[in-house]
């Protein structure tokens, strides 16, 4: 990532840098700084009195078993919005990666839901799935199952991960996509004249190939659904019944805004920010051995 | 028309040494080529003269004037890159023009220079087109009209026609020598081709790890190469270095396998069984009745001439050009005329003449 | 085998477009129903085209608790238009800077902006609106974009963009004369315009799209987003008007799809050439 040549100076760079380190400091460090100072603290009831607590927070957040279950619900909300994403992004890619009359159109329909907002998402499934309303929900209504997500949890989480899911299945086609084009048509052919066809050669020759896309995805598709989610779960549940749709982020807003308790939800944005980071690491460490940089 | 000046030019990245003490004098309107296999410091010298890079130590005077310091943007110098480096979003016209706008010429004058060179360069129905829209050869030309154009004082040449095929770069060859006659700019131009060095140069630099072992005409450098390195790097097939010793006087040389050598040209200094290298281009191994017998394991017909790739009785590799096609069997006998040898000292690689 | 291994493509695309235009055209239906025979559950895939006055009546008036739509619109795009163009002008900037010199902490200043790459505004939302809170700019329309104007996405797919172009454009442009900002404007900026189309197209959608930190740090109802609308507009209570809530969703989607669409090509090879 080195250039040869260089303009000469350091002035103008450092001017040319300084609005992004700008924002950068100010939206990100100092609200960093002020999460991690606030969830060392405690404010009493009247706003006065801030003692220093230590890690306190952080105790009572891990041994509060709501946070606890919180985690879990949102590491099985994440695999599932990102299992069914990737999954049928990747079959509807291997599907328009073939020279098919009307291939462009096809291409277009998929990708377009990229551009739906989370929030209208929501709207749009509610309209399928409502109970009352909804195209879906009533039809499996009047056929005698018990379909109501406003008081059923699992059917909540079940209607939530559809909704996530789908909106994020065009961006894994379209990366799936650009992998599967991108592999040299002659590798192919060698695997043809290799005699290895159809399933066989799919999963010995296309896969390895496609995996480091397949990995970036996941990464993507893991960070969607843990925080990009939240217009569709607070449009479709607030997180509820009963917590059941309540991830971590639904949490920090849940406790932070709508609860104002600001020791507890600093330290759970803290715990999501290393977390954030750890994963970013993860990834660079992973495409950085593949592509040098 | 100017004059080209080096002095002691070195240059280090780091704590490698990639260039040392070049000292380099080109007369107006001289074409120098600099020679040498990749990663001998002949880049490096180039981008050090168009001040893309800085030297470490050493002056460039160009036209009487120290230009060391300056941006490449005020040397008054063009540059003809490997990869044509046009810019892919302007049209013909407007990378040759972009320069010329830049330092502030009048429209008038900007359009007259581009038309000039469009005509020279037969680029006239292709100006208004793109980078992508031209073959190779095209954009090779329209690479050379961006250097015209400036009418700098020093045209550079970064290998320019390494991304042609074979028989584009033997006409853009040409070109580019008629080219630089006509203009008469004096010019540097780097290759690792040395039949393009040969043809192009008023005079060879060969460069050899960062350091100049031969400034000469390219005849001189084939007939009488400065060493071992530079005998074996000009002229195709390669010449043929030989291992052998010095006889008692300097009179002669002793092959590996024991053969006779005698030169023709005086005796060379030394004391008997000095290590030397003889060296003898295939085209001069001469096949005769009578001579060394030569195991043929490999003949190579080129049409009008065939090489023959052999080995000696000692298990000596040697190769030898003749004229036709070969119609002998496995084995010839060759002789190595006297008059045609080359001799080098076997440590150092230098040619040894003979003794005064 | 190749013929039936076409028709299980055509198959299963048919079934992939199904799924993602049947919800929107249900929308697009309901939104020409009755808000009561929606409550009846009478949706139907035929949408009575004479009654298209829902979405006249949502931008001119809105609806329950919402102002107008075309008020929200212009929130919206102001919004999407100032994060998409705002990131884009200092990640250029930035990049440019990081790629083509070498300053003091140069290092230290890429690094700085790269830790924030996955950091998105969600995590970080109640210490961000504190520190808004500082800054005066709760419930400002500068509230609800600058803070989404700094992120190293941007940043990154531009060094990643501006490393690939080769050293000898660079030379050939130095040697020709121009300096670093004449070759910003002149070279640099042209040369990746395809990128900077794909990326517009990217944070445009990013922006327009946002629905926690406006929710978050606007209150005022003059700067609802249609996003935030909507979601407004469903409320939790039962008297939701299903109507004119799917006029709004369908006008929603169409500006940023509209975008998706029309720069289809740019974006795709901008989107996946850019992040890996």
């Amino acid at each position: 990532m080195e250039r040869r040549t260089i303009f000469a100076g350091w002035k103008l760079p450092m001017l040319l840098v300084a609005p992004q380190l700008v924002l950068t400091f100010v939206f990100f460090y100092w609200p960093a700084l002020v999460a991690a100072y606030e969830s060392l603290t405690r404010t009493d009831a009247f706003g006065i009195h801030v003692t220093f607590v230590g890690l306190a927070n952080f105790r009572s957040l891990f041994a509060d078993p709501l946070y606890r279950a919180a985690i879990l619900r949102t590491v099985g909300f994440c695999a599932a919005v990102t299992a069914l994403a990737l999954g049928l992004g990747m079959v509807l890619a291997v599907a328009a990666d073939r020279e098919l009359r009307g291939r462009d159109l096809y291409r277009v329909l998929m990708i377009w839901p990229y551009a739906v907002a989370p929030a209208v998402s929501a709207v749009l499934w509610i309209l399928l799935l409502n109970p009352q309303i909804g195209f879906v929900g009533r039809f499996l209504v009047t056929h005698g199952i018990r379909w109501d997500y406003a008081l059923n949890g699992n059917q909540a989480m079940l209607m939530v991960v559809l909704a996530s899911a789908w909106k994020q299945v065009s961006y894994n086609f379209i990366f799936v996509l650009a992998g599967l084009q991108s592999i040299p048509k002659a590798v192919i052919e060698a695997a043809r004249m290799d005699g290895a066809r159809g399933w066989y050669r799919f999963r010995t020759v296309v896969l390895p190939l496609l995996s480091p896309t397949l990995f970036f995805l996941i990464v993507v598709d893991l960070v969607y659904a843990a925080f990009d989610t939240f217009g569709t779960i607070w449009a479709m549940t607030e997180g509820g019944p009963a917590q059941a749709t309540q991830t971590l982020v639904v949490k920090v807003y849940n406790d932070g805004v709508v609860n104002l308790d600001l020791g507890s939800s600093s330290a759970q944005s803290v715990v999501l920010m290393v977390g954030v980071v750890a994963l970013t690491a993860l990834q660079f460490r992973f495409l950085g051995r593949r592509s040098g940089a | 028309m100017a004059t080209l000046v080096i002095e002691k030019l070195s240059k280090n990245f780091g704590p490698i040494e990639v260039l040392r003490d070049i000292d380099l004098e080109l007369a107006s309107g001289e074409m120098l080529v600099i020679v040498g296999a990749s990663g001998c410091g002949k880049s490096t010298l180039l981008r050090l003269v168009a001040g893309l890079e800085e030297p470490t130590r050493g002056r460039i005077i160009l036209d009487g004037r120290d230009v060391t310091p300056l941006d490449p943007s005020v040397r008054d110098i063009a540059m003809v890159f490997q990869n044509y480096a046009l810019y892919p979003h302007m049209s013909v016209f407007d990378n040759m023009a972009y320069g010329l706008r830049i330092r502030g010429l009048a429209k008038p004058e900007i359009q007259r220079r581009v038309q000039e060179a469009a005509t020279l360069l037969g680029l006239e129905p292709l100006l208004a087109r793109k980078p992508r829209q031209l073959s190779g050869g095209q954009r090779q030309r329209v690479a050379m009209g961006r250097a015209i154009v400036r009418e700098p004082k020093l045209f550079l040449f970064d290998e320019p026609l390494s991304n042609l095929d074979a028989k584009l770069r033997v006409s853009m060859r040409a070109e580019i020598r008629r080219l630089q006659r006509r203009l008469g700019v004096t010019s540097l131009y780097v290759t690792h081709d040395q039949v393009e060095a040969m043809t192009l140069g008023d005079r060879l630099l060969v460069m050899h790890r960062g350091v100049p072992v031969q400034l000469a005409t390219p005849m001189e450098v084939f007939d009488r190469p400065a060493d071992a390195y530079v005998a074996g790097f000009i002229g195709t097939p390669a010449m043929n270095l030989l291992d052998a010793t010095l006889t008692a006087g300097g009179t002669a040389a002793r092959l590996a396998g024991g053969a006779l050598l005698p030169f023709a040209d005086g005796r060379r200094p030394g004391e008997e069984g000095k290590n030397i290298i003889v060296g003898i281009r295939p085209e001069h191994v001469r096949i005769e009745a009578g001579g060394m017998p030569l195991a043929i394991d490999l003949v190579e017909p080129l049409g009008s001439e065939t090489v023959l790739l052999g080995r000696l009785a000692d298990e000596t590799m040697l190769s030898v050009k003749v004229h036709g096609a070969w119609a002998g069997g496995e084995r010839t006998e060759i002789v190595i005329p006297s008059a045609s040898l080359h001799v080098f000292e076997g440590k150092s690689g230098l040619r040894l003449d003979p003794a005064r | 085998m190749r013929r039936t291994g076409n028709w299980l493509a055509h198959t299963v695309l048919i079934l992939g477009a199904l799924l993602f235009v049947l919800p929107i055209w249900l929308a697009f239906c309901a939104a020409t129903l009755d808000p009561a025979a929606i409550d009846r559950g009478e949706l139907s895939l035929i949408p009575r085209l004479g009654h298209l006055g829902s979405f006249w009546g949502v931008l001119a008036h809105g609806g329950p608790g919402v102002p107008p739509v075309w008020r929200m619109l212009v929130v919206s795009f102001g919004m999407a238009l100032a994060i998409a163009v705002g990131k884009i002008v200092i990640s250029i900037l930035s990049a440019f800077a990081v790629v083509f010199f070498r300053f003091p902490l140069r290092r230290a200043a890429f690094w700085a902006i790269f830790v924030t790459l996955m950091l998105p505004v969600e995590v970080r939302i109640i210490p961000t609106y504190a520190v808004m809170g500082d800054l005066h700019m709760i419930d400002t329309f500068p509230g609800l974009a600058v803070p989404l104007i700094a992120s190293a996405t941007a940043t990154l797919l531009f060094r990643q963009t501006f490393a690939a172009i080769p050293d000898e454009l660079v030379e050939a442009a130095r040697m020709d004369g121009a300096g670093p900002l004449r070759f910003l404007k002149d070279i640099l900026i042209p040369v990746s315009a395809a990128n900077l189309a794909a990326l517009f197209v990217i944070l445009f959608v990013y922006g327009w799209n946002q629905y926690l930190w406006p929710l978050v740090v606007a209150t005022s109802p003059s700067l609802d987003t249609i996003v935030i609308g909507i979601v407004k507009m469903i409320g939790i209570d039962t008297s939701t008007e299903w109507n004119k809530v799917m006029a709004t969703a369908v006008i929603a989607l169409i500006p940023p799809v509209v975008v998706v669409v029309s720069m289809q090509r740019w974006f795709v090879r901008g989107l996946t050439e850019g992040e890996k």
